[in-house]
């Protein structure tokens, strides 16, 4: 029985939740995976905050050209219908609510639906925010990429963040290695968790109260290498 | 005859002063003005504050010019990277005073500048501590932040194609920061990889009309950042030609 999704798991695991037609954001990092998975019948289309609608999939070697990066300075392709536009457009298009699911990392997300995703608050730590907080508040449905629990065991779903906030009350659904849980008004909820795991164990992660003993389903994905 | 074509690197900067707020283009390694940044080191002008979505990268370009100490202060998003151990250093030392702006907001700040607004309220950052000490307004039952616009003194920025009235093409995804920056900033210096006849860049193609731009210089090669990095280069002050 499934005890945890891999990481390439759980971005397939998001991929499933993104529909025809939406116009995505996909964080730096881990996020990026999630590109990989949508399923062949689905016209999606990507956006980066560099200023690309369009962003294909990573070139092949002679292909490459680092005026073509994506957000994470990563080489990238262009699809046909795709389009270049200046920084304050593309943020526009993120703070203006045009952009359906943007996919996001965390440090910390609570109960509300806070986000802690850019500083650990350190006094050695260099703060760097990048676009992570116009993305919190833009897109009109946040999903979180995470493992459910530091390398440490330290529970990520939290009552309330301790590191500084990225967004508060921002995070939709998180997605991660045992969970899929969605933020309601009335608290999280979980939707489906992993066979290996009881809902008790489910719990004992977590340090926030979590709902959906009795409707959640199981959480499985395909083999991928 | 409007000509802002100028001859060299040298002469395109030449006014630039201690003490000025410097835009600089690109994001990552895409867009930057690498010849115009290693032509303002040779320059010299002290005091600097620069603005970048980012704080460089190795030993060169923007890098290079935090390195010969004469930046006081970086306004940006993301000063990490895998290499930005100059500006890292420089923060930790003390060196260096940093102003950490969500990209959107610095981005909005910059078009707000150029485009005659007095500031603008938005949601990017409430709740966290960047939105400390700044006015709020609610609007719709939520809560939005004040920004102020981000005027500059000048803007350093790489386009493809000029022409001696200063329009700009940019190439793939470098246009990012340019337009912007072009038009926040009251002196606007361009790096442009082909200048063209008047004409040859069709009118609905010209993404910065040239009323933002100043001064053109042709850089016909411009420099790989990445592949400067790869080979060692530390660029220092002289190099230039």
């Amino acid at each position: 029985m499934t005890k945890k999704l891999t990481r390439r798991q759980v971005a397939w695991r998001i991929a499933q939740d993104i529909e025809e037609g939406n116009y995505v954001n996909l964080g730096i990092g881990q996020p990026e995976l999630v590109a990989n998975f949508i399923p062949a019948d689905r016209e999606i289309v990507f956006h980066s905050e560099n200023g690309i609608l369009g962003m294909g999939p990573e070139p092949g070697p002679n292909e490459v050209d680092y005026d073509l990066i994506n957000a994470g300075k990563k080489p990238v392709t262009m699809l046909p219908g795709g389009s270049f536009f200046h920084h304050a457009d593309s943020f526009g298009m993120i703070r203006g609510n045009h952009l359906d699911i943007c996919v996001l990392g965390a440090f910390q997300v609570s109960e509300k639906g806070d986000l802690a995703n850019w500083s650990t608050g350190g006094p050695d730590a260099v703060p760097a925010v990048g676009g992570a907080m116009d993305l919190a508040v833009g897109a009109r449905l946040v999903f979180v990429m995470t493992d459910h629990n530091t390398k440490k065991g330290d529970a990520k779903i939290v009552r309330k963040c301790t590191y500084p906030l990225t967004g508060p009350g921002v995070v939709n659904t998180i997605y991660s290695d045992i969970a899929v849980i969605d933020v309601r008004p009335d608290g999280l909820f979980v939707r489906e968790k992993v066979p290996g795991i009881s809902f008790d164990e489910l719990q004992a992660r977590t340090e926030a109260q979590i709902g959906g003993r009795a409707s959640c389903r199981e959480l499985s994905a395909p083999e991928i290498k | 005859m409007i000509n802002k074509i100028v001859d060299t690197l040298q002469d395109a900067v030449s006014t630039i002063e201690d003490g000025a707020i410097v835009l600089i283009s690109g994001f990552g390694e895409s867009g930057n003005p690498t010849e115009l940044t290693h032509a303002l080191i040779d320059h010299g002008a002290r005091e600097l504050t620069l603005v970048n979505n980012n704080a460089g990268n190795g030993h060169v370009g923007l890098a290079a010019l935090l390195e010969s100490g004469n930046v006081r202060k970086m306004v940006c998003s993301f000063p990490r990277s895998t290499d930005s151990g100059v500006f890292d250093n420089l923060y930790r030392e003390g060196k260096i005073e940093l102003e950490v702006v969500p990209q959107g907001t610095l981005a909005e700040r910059i078009r707000a500048a150029g485009a005659g607004i007095g500031g603008f309220y938005t949601k990017t950052s409430i709740g966290t501590p960047l939105a400390d000490g700044k006015e709020r307004r609610t609007y719709n039952c939520e809560e939005y932040v004040l920004e102020e616009p981000l005027h500059a003194d000048f803007a350093l920025v790489k386009a493809e194609l000029a022409d001696r009235w200063g329009n700009l093409t940019y190439r793939l995804a470098a246009r990012n920061f340019g337009p912007i920056m072009c038009s926040a900033a009251r002196t606007t210096i361009v790096q442009a990889r082909q200048i063209v006849p008047l004409g040859d860049i069709p009118p609905e193609t010209v993404v910065t009309p040239g009323i933002y731009v100043d001064y053109i210089v042709e850089v016909t090669n411009p420099a790989s950042e990445r592949e400067m990095i790869e080979n060692g280069v530390h660029y220092v002050s002289g190099a230039a030609e």
